[in-house]
This record gives C-alpha cells, sequence and structure tokens, in this order.
C-alpha cells in the first residue's frame, strides 16, 4: 500500500446537468460527462488508456472507448454491489496506475434512475436468488433493508427521528448553496419532515435519496503527471474496499453484529496506510442513499464511538463550521442520486477550493460508498 | 404475492416449510448452524450438511412498517410489519417474515402498537408454506 500513498491524483472532474428526467440517453450522458472531465484535465480522449465503472452501469467500456475515440485501453474494470463501488473505482484506476498498467484512467457513472423503472412499484420482477429470504415477505425495497438496521439502531442506542432529520437538513442546506444540485433553493424544515410521508417506518419520504438522471467521471493520471496538468492535483492518500466475514448484500442480517457493517472493514484499512487520523479530516462525503447510512458510517470510519453516531449529528456537527462538515455538495439526498458519484467529484472540489459551500483550507476529505453493501472509500488531500 | 425463486442450496429449507416444519441447515460434522443455505460451512469447511428441526421460537431483532409505493399485492395490504426474528435455538440465525394474528392472515392483521423489539414469537405456516410469525403473547 506504500506505493499508492499520494501516487496518484484525481486532475479532471465533469458531470452533466442533473434532472428527474432527461432526454438523452445514459450512454450519451456517459460520454457528455468524461469528456468534460478530460477537458477540465486538459487531457485528450486519445491518452486514455484505463476505464472504471460499476458492474450496474449499463454503458460498456467499448461503447465508452469508441463513441470517444479512446486510444488501446490496458486497463478496465467494473466494480460489484451498486453505490458500494463509486470510490472503488477511483482505487482500481490508481492502482492500475501506480504499478504502471495505465497512464490516464477514467472513472464514471451515468444513471438514468429518475425517469427509469421502479421494480417495486410498476412491474413483477423475476427476484434474484438471495431475494428468496426477504421478498416474499415485502422487505421489497433498498429503503426496507436500511429501515431494519436503523430501527435497531434507535433501539440499541436511543437514535432518533431528529438525528436522521438533522442528516437530511445538512444535506439539503448544502444543496440550498448549489445551483447544481436538484434541490437548490427548495429548504427543507423540521416540520416538513416530520410530517411527510412514511416510505419504510421508522424512514419517510426526506430519509431516502433522489431520483435522478445524470452522469459524473473523474481523470485518475500519477502524482508526477498531475503537476503538470491544468488544475491542482487532488491525491488519493489511501483507498479501501470492505466486504466484511459473512457479509451478505445489503441486507446483512446474518453477521454477527449487522450494525458493524462494510464501513468498519473498509476504515481499518483505510486509516492503517494513511498519515491521517480521522481527525484530520476538515470535510467529509458520506455515501447516503438513506440518512440512516450517515450516523453508521460515522461510526464505522471512528469519527465517533460505537453507538454514538445518533447523538454526533447534534449541534450542527454536520453543517457548515460544524464539527465534520458533510456532503457539502447536498449528496445522494439532495444534489443528485448517481451512486454516490457526486460525493467524489465534491471531494475534488473541496479540496480545490472551488466547492460551493467551501470549508475554508480543506485539506483532508474522506469519500464513502454505500454502506450496508460490499463498500469502499477515499482519503484524498491537496 | 411473490413467491420464492428457489435455489438448489435452499430447496430444502422451502420442502419442508410447505410440510410445516422450520429447519435451518446445519454442518454435519461440526454442528455450527449456518444461514442463508450454502454449499460449504464457513467454520470448518465441511461439505456435508443436515437440515435440523428447530423449535420455532424467536424474538423480534427488528422491524419496518412499509409503505406505498409497493408491488400492488403489497401495497394494498400496507402498511404491514415486516420482521427479522432471531431464533431462540440459534441466536446468530436471523429470518426475515411478517408478523400476522394467525396462519395466512393479511401482512397487516396486527396493530402496530403490539409490535415491539425483543418480543416473543412463534412460527407459523400458510396453506403455501410460506413461514409466518405470530406473538407468544398477543
Amino acid at each position: 500500500m506504500a506505493v499508492l500513498k499520494d501516487a496518484t491524483a484525481i486532475v479532471g472532474i465533469g458531470q452533466t446537468p442533473f434532472a428527474k428526467q432527461l432526454p438523452a440517453t445514459e450512454r450519451a450522458l456517459a460520454c457528455r460527462a468524461i469528456l468534460a472531465a478530460l477537458d477540465d484535465a486538459g487531457i485528450a480522449p486519445d491518452e486514455v488508456d484505463a476505464l472504471a465503472s460499476y458492474t450496474m452501469e449499463e454503458t460498456d467500456e467499448v461503447e465508452v472507448a469508441k463513441a470517444l475515440g479512446l486510444g488501446d485501453l490496458t486497463f478496465f474494470s467494473k466494480v460489484g454491489y451498486g453505490g458500494g463501488g463509486s470510490c472503488a473505482t477511483v482505487a482500481h484506476l490508481a492502482a492500475a496506475i501506480a504499478t504502471g498498467q495505465a497512464t490516464v484512467g477514467v472513472a464514471w457513472r451515468s444513471r438514468k434512475r429518475g425517469s427509469g423503472p421502479r421494480p417495486w412499484k410498476n412491474t413483477t420482477v423475476q427476484l434474484p436468488t438471495p431475494a428468496q429470504w426477504t421478498r416474499p415477505y415485502g422487505l421489497l425495497r433498498p429503503a426496507d433493508e436500511i429501515a431494519m438496521l436503523a430501527r435497531r439502531h434507535m433501539h440499541e442506542y436511543g437514535t432518533t427521528r431528529d438525528h436522521l432529520f438533522n442528516v437530511a437538513l445538512a444535506c439539503r442546506n448544502r444543496a440550498n448553496q448549489n445551483p447544481a444540485a436538484i434541490m437548490y433553493e427548495r429548504p427543507l424544515t423540521r416540520e416538513m419532515y416530520m410530517n411527510s410521508r412514511w416510505i419504510s417506518e421508522p424512514l419517510c419520504l426526506f430519509d431516502n435519496c433522489l431520483e435522478t438522471d445524470g452522469a459524473l467521471a473523474c481523470v485518475v493520471v500519477s502524482a508526477e503527471r498531475a503537476r503538470d496538468c491544468r488544475r491542482t492535483p487532488v491525491y488519493v492518500h489511501s483507498a479501501a474496499q470492505g466486504l466484511p466475514a459473512q457479509h451478505h448484500g445489503m441486507v446483512n442480517y446474518w453477521n454477527d453484529d449487522p450494525l458493524t457493517g462494510p464501513a468498519w472493514t473498509a476504515a481499518r484499512h483505510l486509516w492503517k496506510h494513511a498519515d491521517l487520523t480521522p481527525d484530520d479530516i476538515d470535510v467529509a462525503q458520506i455515501y447516503d442513499a438513506f440518512t440512516a447510512l450517515i450516523p453508521l458510517s460515522l461510526e464505522g470510519y471512528g469519527f465517533c464511538a460505537r453507538g454514538e453516531g445518533g447523538a454526533f449529528t447534534e449541534g450542527g456537527a454536520l453543517e457548515t463550521g460544524g464539527r465534520l462538515p458533510v456532503n457539502t455538495s447536498g449528496g445522494g439526498l439532495s444534489e443528485a442520486y448517481v451512486h454516490g458519484f457526486n460525493l467524489i467529484t465534491e471531494g475534488v472540489r473541496q479540496l480545490r477550493g472551488t466547492s460551493t459551500a467551501q470549508v475554508p483550507e480543506a485539506a483532508a476529505c474522506l469519500v464513502t460508498a454505500g454502506e450496508g453493501v460490499p463498500t469502499s472509500a477515499l482519503l484524498l488531500r491537496n | 404475492m411473490l413467491t420464492p425463486v428457489v435455489d438448489d442450496d435452499g430447496a430444502p429449507f422451502w420442502e419442508y416449510a410447505a410440510r410445516g416444519e422450520l429447519r435451518v441447515q446445519a454442518c454435519a460434522d461440526c454442528g455450527e448452524f449456518r444461514f442463508p443455505p450454502r454449499p460449504c460451512c464457513p467454520h470448518c469447511r465441511s461439505f456435508a450438511a443436515e437440515w435440523r428441526r428447530v423449535s420455532g421460537r424467536g424474538r423480534i431483532w427488528s422491524y419496518v412498517r412499509p409503505h406505498p409505493p409497493l408491488l400492488p399485492d403489497y401495497a394494498e395490504q400496507a402498511p404491514y410489519h415486516v420482521v427479522l426474528v432471531e431464533l431462540a435455538d440459534a441466536p446468530r440465525i436471523r429470518l426475515v417474515g411478517n408478523l400476522v394474528s394467525g396462519p395466512g392472515a393479511r401482512l397487516d392483521s396486527v396493530p402496530a402498537e403490539r409490535i415491539r423489539i425483543g418480543a416473543r414469537v412463534q412460527v407459523v405456516f400458510t396453506s403455501t408454506g410460506l413461514p409466518q410469525w405470530v406473538l407468544e403473547r398477543p
């Protein structure tokens, strides 16, 4: 791992507009986001020799490489488990570049979730095998699966809906500062939160991420090459994936301890190979498909002790100027839900000093991928 | 309603359930229970497995109440209780299921105020062999 530390940097980021519905195809959105990221980096498309995305990405490498006129690819990778894969796409590219398998890597995610089908609403889909243990009972959606953990956390540790509201509010407040966010200029109040409809008790509407069409990308090169790029390099300081022993997808109820999720596994490796500790983190982008993932992740990544994730959110801790500002673009809850890739690009903006909710002199940022599912994380620094 | 799509490892669970028996896969060598079913014991790596009958008693570890949007059959009975039951005979084995007032009852047949974490429950079976859970003290 010593070879990975600061050996590579993110030098370009790009994105399409975010909306509930965009007319372009996922393929076209992917191409636009990747070109924007390459332009941001000042690197020509034919210099790209590595690609990485999610296994859930439906635009294949061959389509991207062909459409954009990329060069010969010598490395390509796809990471599994939905939103758990976001940070690992960058980590795979960093590893490939640090070990000489490639020189210019692009990671991306393109998704039409806002205008696409919702299997729990419109259609009766064929159940994947693990679903035989959950779906027949009406545990149909990711929200239901995470609500099970949220209820248990509330029971064991006194976590409250006010704590979850603190998470939703912090994300919304930052989105209100971000013109690119879907929830720009749409404030959230405690009254709105508490009176909103249930999705899966104890989770209400505002505990759930947005449904978004959009795409994002970023460019990774060696630290040496990064020094000659157009933008200030944002170094990949540490990276990790996490799939705990005896884990089982998002429905991880068959661990010895379901509240100690993949974040804990990723965190151990992430910090072990870093010069930083949680105290050194100025700003964090924490995967927020559901508000309840944030307290669980705060515990997993060591910002507080087990069971204290709810209480951590009190007193504006997650807001700008708080103990740990989070999801400063609005996150999946209020900017866009593109499987967490917007958390990576926002981490880059913070370390460049160009966020719409800039944390003064931010020098270190944690970015995490989906908790509950096998996950990944990055420590970025400038 | 969705019916289980069964795989080779899980098939015995459903065959026993159809006969009204709750059985859990266990290692035939070291004896450890495991769930969901799989080909190999994670404790001793033996491929020898047996299906051990359990009492069907357990406690609610957690629960949720889904509201629409849901598949139509489920939306019609929403909000209902989905429970995670920790088996009395095998505390590390947790089964997702529904808390109902009796075998085959509607998914919303237990009033919300009756459910709590830690409540003792007992397994029952629908006519199609789906395990469900009733409160020991309704």
